[in-house]
C-alpha cells in the first residue's frame, strides 16, 4: 500500500441518506415500485433529490408515518397493509416491491421484515416484497443501492454454471459496451446485477465470479462472498487505467491470455487518450478537494490524477471500505490525504484555507462554493451520468473540466448574489 | 399513514428553515439525522442562494442513538455558537429527532448563553411547512418583544400624526422559497411610498432580531402573505393593538383595494382612482383586439391559498376567462377558498394528493392550467399549456429579471405569463409544418405539446432518416441501436460528426465502433 493518509473526521454533515439511491434504482428495474415508510421528510427528500424531472407517475413513493401510527405498532402495520394493498391495486404491474426503511421507521422499530414475509404470503405469485434500510441514521447516498442489492441476494437461485456477474447500477449502455467487450475477451455467459428486470434475477454459485462496477457495495459483497461466488479483486473501471485493470482481472480470473486482453482494448485505449488530451489540457496541474459523498470518490481522484494530472489537496469519503478500496488505494500518489467521515464546517474551513481550483461536493454546498469564487463539480452527477469505461473516460474528464473551462469564459471570480 | 407520490409542502422543519435562511443574524441548530441536509438544496439551487442556509444539523447517527444523544446536540450548539456567533439562536428537531425526545431547547436554554433562543416544537407528524413558518416567525416574532407587551400602550394608526411624520408600516411574510417575494416587496415598498408612507421593517425577508424589535414603530402591518404573517399579525394585534391588513394586492382590483385598505386604516386621503387604474398595463392589454381570443378561455386553478384565489379573481374580472376548477393544498385556507370557488359556481378542491388534482384536470379540460410545479408535469401530460403560479417551484420559476406578482408591474406579469402559452397556438402550427425538418429531432418541441403521438412522429421520420443517410452511408444495425442510446438532445449532432467522420474516412458502413471513433476523433 501507498503511503496514503487517513484520518476519520465525525461531525455535523452534509450528505444525503440512503433513500437517493431510489433515484436511479427505480430507473433500471422499471417493474420495481419502492415504497419508503418513512416521513414527510423522506418524501420530500426524494423529491427534491430526483430535482423535479419526474415525467410520469413515477415508481416510487412514501407512506407517511402519521400521528396514530406512533402511538401503536399494531395500527402501524395495518396502515402499511392498507397503502400497499391500495397501490398495488392502482399499480398491477409491479413485480417487485421495495420496503424501504427510514430513520422513523428505525427508531420506532417497524419491523418492515415480518411486514414483507406476511404480505409475500398474501400477494404469493403476483408481487414479490422485500425490505433494506435506506435511513439516513445508518446510511449514506449510494449504500442505498447496497441495502436494496443485498435485500435482493436471498431470492437468487443457485447456479453452478460459470458465469461473471457485473454488480452494481450502470447506465445501459455502458453495460451493452462492456458485455460486448467481455464477449470479446471469451467471456460470455456475463450477467448483470441488478438486472434490468426485478424479477430476472441472475442465478449464483460457486463458479459466479463477481466483478464490482461500484465501489460502494460492502454488504452486497459480503452476501455474495457467502453464497459461494468468487470477488474479482479489482479497481473500479472509471478511467483508461481503472477499467484496463478491471478487464485484466476479470480475464485473470477466467484464465484468459493477458496479451489478448491488451490487444483488444489498445485501439480502445489509444482513441480514449486521443480524446482525453483536451481535457487534461484544462485539468493538468490544477488542484482538487473531493468532499464526501458517493463513495466513487477515492477512483475519481485516482483518475483524476494519474490521467488527467490535477494535484489531489483532499480526498474525501463518506465511508471508507479499505479492503474493496485496496486496489485503488495502491494506485493513488504518496501521501494522498483521504478523510473518512464528516466535519462539514472544518472541511470547508480547508477547502477555504487551500483555496483549491475544483471541488467536488454535494448539491446543497455548490452555490454558496461558487460565490465564494470557487468552482464545483456536483457529485450526484457521477451517479447519473455513463462515466464507466474506457470509452467514456473522456466524456467523465469533461465533467470536470467543463466549470474550469466556464470559469476561463466568464472571469469574474467573485459575485455578489443574491 | 398516507400514502404521497409526491408532495406539495416539506415538513415544518423545512418552513423554520425558511425563516432562519431569510433573516440575518439567526442561527438554526436542526437535532437531526445526516440526509435531512437536502433541505440545504432548495435554497440553494432553486433559489440559487450565494449563501449556506444558516443551519447546523446535529447529525445523529444510528450508533448514538444507545448513548447520549443529548450530549451530542449540546456539543453542535456550543460549536454553532461559537463559528456563527448568532443574535438569536433557534433550536428545533426533525421528525427523527422528535421520536427520541432530547428537547434539544430545553439543553439549548440551559446552557448559559445570553442571546434570546427559541425552542421551535413542530410537530412533525401532523403538521406541514407553511404551518412551521409560520409558527417559527410567530415564536420569534413573540420571543423577541414580549418584554416589551406590558411596558406599551396599544399603538393607534393615527400615531403618526401626533408625531409629526410620514405613517409607517411593517410588510410580513415574504420568504426565501416562497412565490416571487423578493420582487414582490419591492413593488408594495414602492407603491406604498409613492402614496407617502414608508416602510418601518420587511421580515422575515432581509429582517434580523434587532429588525423584529422594531416592528413595534410602525403604526399598522401589511400582511402580505396570511400563510407565514397572519399568527404574528394577529399576536400584535392583540398584544400592541397594531392593525393589520386584510387585502392581497395580487391583480388590479385588488391593489387598488388594498391601496384604499391601507388608506383607510391610516386615515389617508387617497389618490384619484382613475390614475391608479392606468399604473399597470394589464386593463388595456386586455382590453385591446388581440385580447379578443382570451374570452371565455377555460382555466384551471391550484396552488397555495393566497395565490389560487387571487389567481381566480384576475383570471375572471380582469382577463374574461372562466374558471372550471379552482382547489389548494393549503388546508389552513380551506374555507376561503370555498367561498371564493362558490362565488364562481365550482367546487373546490381542498387535496394534497396531486393525482386528485390531475384527475379533476382531466375532468375540467380546461385550456389553460395555473398551478404549481406539480401541475406544470400534469398538464404537459394532458398537452395542456401552463403558468406557475405558486409554490412549490422550479428552478425556472425564479427568473433573474424583476418579475413580482405584486401591485402594478405584478399584473402586467401576470398577464404575459399566463397569456403566452395561449399564443403558442401559431408556433404549435409551424412546428407541426416543419417537424420532418432535420432540427426537429425529438427535443425540440414547444414545451405544450408534449404529447405521445407527437414524439411518435418525430421518433419515426428521424428513424427513416437513419436509414438513408444523404451520402449513401449506410447505418449498420450496431451503429442505429448505439445512436439510439444518445441522449436525443445531441443525437442529431452525433449522427452528423459520425457521418461526416465516415465520409472523411472512406467507411462505407457506419457501425457502433464507427460512432465511437467519430466521438474520440471530434472530441
Ligand atoms: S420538464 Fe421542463 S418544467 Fe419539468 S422539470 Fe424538466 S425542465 Fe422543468
Ligand atoms: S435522513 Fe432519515 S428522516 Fe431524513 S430523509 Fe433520510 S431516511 Fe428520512
Amino acid at each position: 500500500m501507498s503511503k496514503v493518509e487517513f484520518n476519520k473526521e465525525t461531525g455535523p454533515r452534509e450528505v444525503f441518506c440512503g433513500l437517493t439511491s431510489i433515484v436511479w434504482l427505480h430507473r433500471r428495474m422499471p417493474d420495481a415500485f419502492f415504497l419508503v415508510v418513512g416521513s414527510r421528510t423522506c418524501a420530500h427528500l426524494i423529491q427534491s433529490a430526483a430535482g423535479v424531472m419526474i415525467f410520469a407517475e413515477p415508481r416510487f413513493g412514501t407512506a407517511i408515518l402519521e400521528e396514530k401510527d406512533l402511538a401503536g405498532l399494531a395500527d402501524a402495520h395495518e396502515e402499511l397493509d392498507r397503502v400497499v394493498n391500495d397501490l398495488i391495486a392502482r399499480r398491477p404491474e409491479i413485480k417487485t416491491l421495495f420496503l424501504v426503511g427510514s430513520c422513523p421507521s428505525e427508531v420506532i422499530k417497524l419491523d418492515l421484515a415480518t411486514v414483507a414475509e406476511k404480505l409475500n404470503k398474501r400477494f404469493l405469485g403476483q408481487v414479490r416484497f422485500v425490505n433494506y434500510s435506506g435511513s439516513g441514521i445508518e446510511t449514506t447516498f449510494t449504500q442505498g443501492e447496497d441495502g436494496a442489492l443485498k435485500a435482493l441476494i436471498p431470492l437468487m437461485e443457485s447456479s453452478n454454471e460459470e458465469k461473471l456477474l457485473l454488480v452494481g447500477t450502470l447506465a445501459n449502455n455502458v453495460e451493452d459496451r462492456f458485455k460486448k467487450i467481455f464477449k470479446n475477451l471469451g467471456i460470455s455467459n456475463i450477467e448483470s446485477f441488478p438486472p434490468r428486470q426485478s424479477t430476472e434475477l441472475p442465478k449464483i454459485g460457486k463458479n459466479t465470479k463477481v466483478l464490482l462496477t461500484q465501489p460502494y457495495l460492502s454488504d452486497t459483497v459480503r452476501d455474495l462472498k457467502h453464497r459461494g461466488c468468487e470477488i474479482i479483486s479489482a479497481p473500479f473501471p472509471l478511467g483508461i487505467e481503472g477499467s484496463t485493470e478491471w478487464f485484466l482481472a476479470a480475464a485473470k480470473a477466467f484464465k484468459i491470455n493477458e496479451l489478448k486482453v491488451h490487444e483488444i482494448l489498445s485501439p480502445l485505449i489509444n482513441r480514449a487518450k486521443l480524446a482525453l488530451e483536451s481535457h487534461k489540457e484544462i485539468l493538468k496541474g490544477k488542484r482538487l478537494f473531493l468532499l464526501p459523498e458517493s463513495q466513487l470518490e477515492i477512483s475519481l481522484a485516482r483518475f483524476l490524477h494519474n490521467e488527467c494530472e490535477m494535484d489531489l489537496v483532499e480526498v474525501g469519503t463518506p465511508y471508507l471500505n479499505k479492503d474493496l478500496m485496496k486496489e485503488e488505494i495502491n494506485l493513488l500518489p504518496d501521501n494522498t490525504k483521504i478523510v473518512e467521515g464528516q466535519h462539514v464546517e472544518k472541511q470547508l474551513d480547508r477547502v477555504r484555507e487551500s483555496n483549491p481550483d475544483l471541488v467536488v461536493c454535494g448539491m446543497g454546498l455548490a452555490n454558496p462554493l461558487e460565490a465564494e469564487g470557487i468552482s464545483t463539480k456536483w457529485s450526484i452527477e457521477m451517479v447519473f451520468s455513463p462515466i464507466h469505461g474506457i470509452d467514456q473516460a473522456a466524456d467523465l474528464a469533461g465533467l470536470f473540466s467543463k466549470p474550469l473551462r466556464r470559469n476561463q469564459i466568464l472571469t469574474t471570480k467573485t459575485l455578489v448574489t443574491h | 399513514m398516507e400514502l404521497t407520490l409526491w408532495t406539495y409542502e416539506g415538513p415544518p422543519h423545512v418552513g423554520a428553515m425558511r425563516i432562519a435562511s431569510s433573516m440575518k443574524d439567526i442561527h438554526y441548530v436542526l437535532h437531526a439525522p445526516q440526509g435531512d441536509t437536502y433541505a440545504d438544496l432548495l435554497f440553494t439551487m432553486i433559489e440559487r442562494r450565494g449563501q449556506r442556509p444558516p443551519v447546523t444539523y446535529t447529525t445523529f447517527q444510528a450508533r448514538d442513538l444507545g448513548g447520549d444523544t443529548a450530549e451530542l446536540v449540546k456539543k453542535n450548539i456550543k460549536e454553532a455558537v461559537e463559528r456563527f456567533k448568532p443574535k438569536t439562536l433557534l433550536v428545533g428537531e426533525s421528525c427523527t429527532a422528535e421520536l427520541i425526545q432530547d428537547q434539544p431547547g430545553a439543553l439549548a436554554k440551559g446552557m448559559g448563553f445570553d442571546m434570546p433562543i427559541v425552542n421551535l416544537e413542530l410537530p412533525a407528524y401532523s403538521k406541514k411547512e407553511n404551518w412551521g413558518a409560520s409558527e417559527t416567525f410567530y415564536q420569534l416574532t413573540r420571543t423577541l418583544l414580549k418584554e416589551k407587551v406590558s411596558s406599551s400602550e396599544k399603538i393607534s394608526p393615527l400615531r403618526w400624526k401626533e408625531l409629526g411624520r410620514r405613517p409607517k408600516v411593517n410588510i410580513l411574510g415574504p420568504s426565501l422559497l416562497g412565490f416571487r417575494c423578493r420582487d414582490d416587496v419591492i413593488e408594495i415598498q414602492r407603491i406604498l411610498s409613492e402614496q407617502g408612507i414608508d416602510t418601518n421593517v420587511v421580515a422575515p425577508l432581509g429582517a434580523s432580531p434587532d429588525d423584529i424589535e422594531r416592528l413595534i414603530d410602525a403604526e399598522i402591518n401589511i400582511c402580505l402573505y396570511p400563510e407565514i404573517a397572519e399568527a404574528s399579525c394577529e399576536w400584535l394585534k392583540r398584544n400592541f393593538g397594531m392593525e393589520y391588513t386584510n387585502t392581497i394586492p395580487i391583480g388590479i382590483k385588488n391593489t387598488i383595494e388594498f391601496i384604499n385598505e391601507v388608506h383607510k386604516k391610516l386615515d389617508l386621503p387617497l389618490t384619484n382612482k382613475e390614475e391608479l387604474e392606468n399604473k399597470s398595463k394589464l386593463p388595456w392589454y386586455s382590453k385591446s383586439v388581440d385580447s379578443n381570443y382570451l374570452t371565455g378561455k377555460r382555466v384551471f386553478i391550484f396552488g397555495d391559498g393566497t395565490h389560487a384565489i387571487a389567481a381566480a379573481k384576475i383570471a375572471k374580472e380582469e382577463l374574461g376567462f372562466e374558471v372550471v376548477g379552482l382547489g389548494t393544498y393549503s388546508r389552513e385556507m380551506a374555507r376561503q377558498v370555498r367561498a371564493t370557488a362558490k362565488d364562481l359556481n365550482v367546487e373546490a378542491l381542498i387535496t394534497n394528493n396531486y393525482l386528485e388534482v390531475e384527475d379533476a384536470m382531466k375532468k375540467a379540460a380546461p385550456e389553460l392550467v395555473l398551478g404549481t410545479q406539480m401541475e406544470r408535469h400534469s398538464a404537459k401530460r394532458l398537452g395542456i399549456p401552463c403558468s406557475v403560479i405558486s409554490t412549490p417551484m422550479h428552478v425556472q420559476d425564479v427568473p433573474a429579471r424583476y418579475s413580482p406578482q405584486m401591485g402594478w408591474e405584478g399584473a402586467n406579469v401576470i398577464f404575459d405569463d399566463w397569456v403566452h402559452p395561449l399564443m403558442m397556438g401559431l408556433e404549435e402550427h409551424l412546428i407541426d409544418m416543419f417537424k420532418h425538418d432535420f432540427e426537429f429531432v425529438d427535443g425540440h418541441q414547444s414545451h405544450l405539446g408534449h404529447t405521445a403521438t407527437n414524439t411518435n412522429n418525430i421518433l419515426n421520420s428521424d428513424e427513416k432518416k437513419e436509414k438513408n443517410s444523404k451520402e449513401g452511408i449506410i447505418w449498420t444495425e450496431s451503429g442505429r441501436a448505439e445512436l439510439t442510446k444518445v441522449p436525443f438532445f445531441v443525437r442529431g449532432k452525433v449522427k452528423t460528426n459520425t457521418e461526416k467522420y465516415a465520409i472523411l474516412r472512406g467507411i462505407p458502413e457506419i457501425s457502433d465502433e464507427t460512432l465511437y471513433d467519430a466521438k474520440a476523433y471530434f472530441n
